[in-house]
Formats: C-alpha cells, sequence, structure tokens
C-alpha cells in the first residue's frame, strides 16, 4: 500500500450506552494500525473535548481533532466534533457540515456513513453500536451497497439494543459482534 | 446517488445559464445537498432534474436556496459571545464608529445576537452592521427579524450562557407563534445580496464575522474568501470564524495574530 493513501477506513457510530463499548474496545486496538477509525457519536453541544480526553487516555493510537478540511491519516482515531455532520472529500479532507440534524441528531451517523461509503467504497468498515435511535442503520445499507463492510454490536449485550436492531431489520450485517469481538474485527476486516 | 459528472454537468450548466458560480463549493456536501433535493422533489433522472433547472428560473432560485445551507441560531456557542462581550467589544469602544460586516448571515439570527451584545456594552448607537447573504430570500426574514418563537427557550439559554444578565424576552415581542425581534435593531442593520465568490470588497470593517460558512467552499475559495475579508478588514480589526475553521495554512494568515485558543484573529499587519 502506498504509505499515506487512505485504502481502509474503519468507522464506529453509537449513541447511548456505546461509550462503554469503546472504553473497552480501545485498549485492544490493533499495534501498527495502518488505517484510520473516525468515531460519531451522539453527544451534548459543548465546546470541550473531554471525549476526546478521555478516549486519549485509553488508546496507544493517536487521537486527534477534527476541524474543517483537516486531512484523515492512516494510524489516528478522530472523534466528529459535536454540532456539526462531517463529510468525506474525494482528496482525502473531511468537510463539516451544519445542516438540518438527520434522526434529531447532528452530527449523525447515518450522514457520516453515507458520505464515507460514497467515497472509500470497499475500503468502509463500518460498526454500529448501541443507541436508542435509528440512526445509522441506512448508512449501513449504503455502506454494503458499496462493498463495503458492516459491523453491528449484538443488540442482546447492547445497553440500548434499538439501534443495532434497527440495522438489522434493514440489512444482514457481515458480522454481529460482541464487544470482545469488535477489538479484533477492526483489525482483521 | 449522483454521480461525480452529473455534478460537474450541472455546475456548469447552472454557471452558463444563470452566472453562479458553485464549482469550489465542498463536492462532497454539494452533492448530498443535490441528492436531498433531488429526493424531495421526486426527480429519478438526472437529467429531467437539469431541465427543469434551465427551464425555469423559479426552480433555480429554489435550488439555490437548497444547496445554501440556512441553518443558524442566536448566540451559537456562548462562549464565542463571551469572547465578543469582553475582549472585542470593549476594544471597537473606543472607536467614534463601529462597522460590522456579517458574511453569510442566512436568516440573521447572528446579526440580531450581536445588535444586542452592541446595546448592552453602549455602543449601538455608533455601530452599523452589514449583514450579506448569496440567498435574497434569507435576507428578507433577517430584514424582517422574525423567528419562530419555539426557539427562543434555547437562544435565551444561549443568551444566559454568554454572560448576558438582562431578561431575553424583553427584546422582542411575541405574536402568533413568533418573536419580533424591537426594531431599534434592525434599524442599525443593512441587508444585501452579497456572493463571495464572485463579488467584491464594498467597505472596510472593524469586525467581520463569517461563521460556519467557509466550510461549505473548498479549499481554494476558502483562500479567495479570507482574501476578500482582509481586503475589506481595517488595521487591527478582528475576524471571526466558526468554532472548526481556520486560517491556518492560509496566504492572510502571517498578517493575522490569534486570540488564544479562540476562532478570532486579529488583523496586525
Amino acid at each position: 500500500m502506498e504509505k499515506g493513501q487512505v485504502k481502509k477506513l474503519v468507522l464506529i457510530g453509537g449513541s447511548a450506552g456505546s461509550i462503554e463499548v469503546l472504553m473497552a474496545v480501545l485498549p485492544r486496538l490493533p499495534i501498527g494500525m495502518d488505517f484510520p477509525i473516525v468515531v460519531v457519536l451522539h453527544r451534548k453541544s459543548s465546546d470541550d473535548n473531554t471525549l476526546e480526553e478521555l478516549f486519549a487516555m485509553k488508546t496507544h493510537v493517536p487521537v486527534r481533532e477534527i476541524e474543517d478540511k483537516t486531512r484523515i491519516e492512516n494510524g489516528s482515531l478522530y472523534v466528529v466534533p459535536a454540532d456539526y455532520h462531517l463529510l468525506f472529500e474525494s482528496n482525502g479532507t473531511v468537510s463539516l457540515d451544519v445542516s438540518e440534524k438527520v434522526h434529531y441528531s447532528r452530527p449523525s451517523i447515518d450522514v457520516v456513513f453515507e458520505s464515507a461509503a460514497a467515497t472509500y467504497k470497499e475500503g468502509v468498515v463500518a460498526i454500529l453500536l448501541s443507541g436508542s435511535n435509528a440512526d445509522g442503520a441506512l448508512g449501513c445499507v449504503r455502506v454494503q451497497e458499496n462493498g463495503g463492510t458492516v459491523v453491528v454490536q449484538n443488540p442482546a449485550e447492547a445497553e440500548m439494543p434499538f439501534m443495532p436492531n434497527s440495522a438489522i431489520q434493514l440489512l444482514k450485517p457481515d458480522f454481529i459482534a460482541s464487544t470482545d469481538d469488535i477489538a479484533s474485527l477492526i483489525g482483521r476486516i | 446517488m449522483i454521480e461525480d459528472r452529473e455534478i460537474d454537468w450541472l455546475i456548469n450548466e447552472v454557471h452558463e445559464y444563470y452566472g453562479y458560480d458553485f464549482s469550489g463549493y465542498s463536492r462532497a456536501s454539494f452533492r448530498r445537498r443535490v441528492d436531498r433535493l433531488m429526493e424531495v422533489d421526486g426527480f429519478k433522472e438526472f437529467g429531467a432534474f437539469l431541465s427543469k433547472i434551465r427551464s425555469e428560473p423559479d426552480y433555480f432560485r429554489r435550488m439555490v436556496e437548497e444547496i445554501t445551507v440556512n441553518v443558524t441560531e442566536m448566540f451559537r456557542d456562548p462562549a464565542f459571545y463571551k469572547t465578543l462581550r469582553t475582549k472585542i467589544l470593549p476594544e471597537l469602544g473606543t472607536k467614534p464608529f463601529v462597522r460590522i460586516w456579517h458574511a453569510g448571515c442566512s436568516t440573521g439570527e447572528e446579526v440580531y445576537s450581536m445588535a444586542i451584545l452592541l446595546e448592552e456594552s453602549k455602543l449601538l448607537h455608533k455601530s452599523l452592521l452589514y449583514a450579506t447573504d448569496i440567498n435574497p430570500q434569507v435576507l428578507e426574514t433577517a430584514r424582517k427579524g422574525i423567528f419562530p418563537l419555539r426557539m427562543m427557550k434555547d437562544y435565551s439559554e444561549n443568551y444566559v450562557a454568554s454572560g448576558g444578565h438582562q431578561d431575553f424576552s424583553g427584546y422582542y415581542t411575541a405574536n402568533y407563534g413568533y418573536a419580533k425581534f424591537s426594531e431599534r435593531f434592525s434599524k442599525k442593520m443593512v441587508f444585501s445580496q452579497h456572493n463571495l465568490v464572485s463579488d467584491r470588497s464594498f467597505n472596510e470593517f472593524d469586525l467581520i464575522l463569517c461563521r460556519n460558512v467557509l466550510i461549505y467552499f473548498d479549499k481554494e475559495l476558502q483562500d479567495h474568501a479570507l482574501q476578500l475579508f482582509d481586503d475589506s478588514l481595517s488595521l487591527l480589526g478582528h475576524l471571526a470564524l466558526g468554532t472548526k475553521e481556520s486560517i491556518k495554512f492560509s496566504g492572510i494568515q502571517k498578517k493575522y495574530q490569534q486570540l488564544d485558543k479562540e476562532k478570532i484573529w486579529k488583523k496586525v499587519k
């Protein structure tokens, strides 16, 4: 693989009950990870970076801030900022967007997943975690349509099964995974 | 989903027929807006959509309204307004006359927020707020200063978080589900259509605000707009952008000094 160019992009989306899952997954991210991870969570709009700081304490992977036109680089983890949608440009950068909320959410998981699918096609690995709304399900459909891989947290294990269940009703995920499986799948797929 | 070559085609046709140049818009966001518009208006075929745009100027206007994002709120990012209140306005107060430009003002919520700050800092009487947008429709709303009443609870909370101590509801009259802001504010505002892509500098300002507008442009067009702001800013004037925007890596950066970690830059050269 050409150094620097992003071929594989891991997306992790979630809402209520997903932070606990991330806390378990982040310490187990593969060493020498040669792809970026973008985390999109429903969060309260605020200016602080507490979520980023929390994640940074849990992983050896550098956690980097996203601003408009930030270049998404291999080996780093990014968190979508509160109160913005995130879109992927074909030149490897991202654009932020403050248009209408989707599923009462900004950022919306659907928006991030759909945009990534359009740009990174089969290189996308989308992981949908616990949550209490249907955001992300349609995004998972778009990821699969474009040849990407969809991993959904096992609803039986999710604190809020509504979000993973919504996805399972719309599509057949490539993997239905427990928290323990998610970390190893991230490196393997 | 609309294909890349269709987007190019649409941009070319719109430029040719109507003179609007969207080629410097962020491709990902332009594509999403067009996809959404086609879906909402029930277009299955790109050809039919394009031909309606070409043949019906009214529909083209609708397209511009839908492509340009018009989501805004009063006192969005209260911490930003607190900084304006405590650090920028006192400096502006030393001037005999204060000129402010809201570039890409949309329906005007930020302009009214600013007018309230100016009044509370006893500067409104000597201030003039220029508010511009590419979209004439939103300027009409902005001019009236009438916003949905249901938003006022959130705005009032933002206002308090920004350091406001007055009774926020005293700034508007509520009627039929709408809040109309006092005309003493709109009296100090000048609204006009201005396109950051093709129009030039039209005055010199002490403060320019352009928050969450440049995110819809690509890097090149962002540079172009920043140059336009630089041409329109007096020495020691301030430029304010959105919380996730920056002048880093732009041509004007070396002439500006950032205010701590705020998205406010002072023109020092």
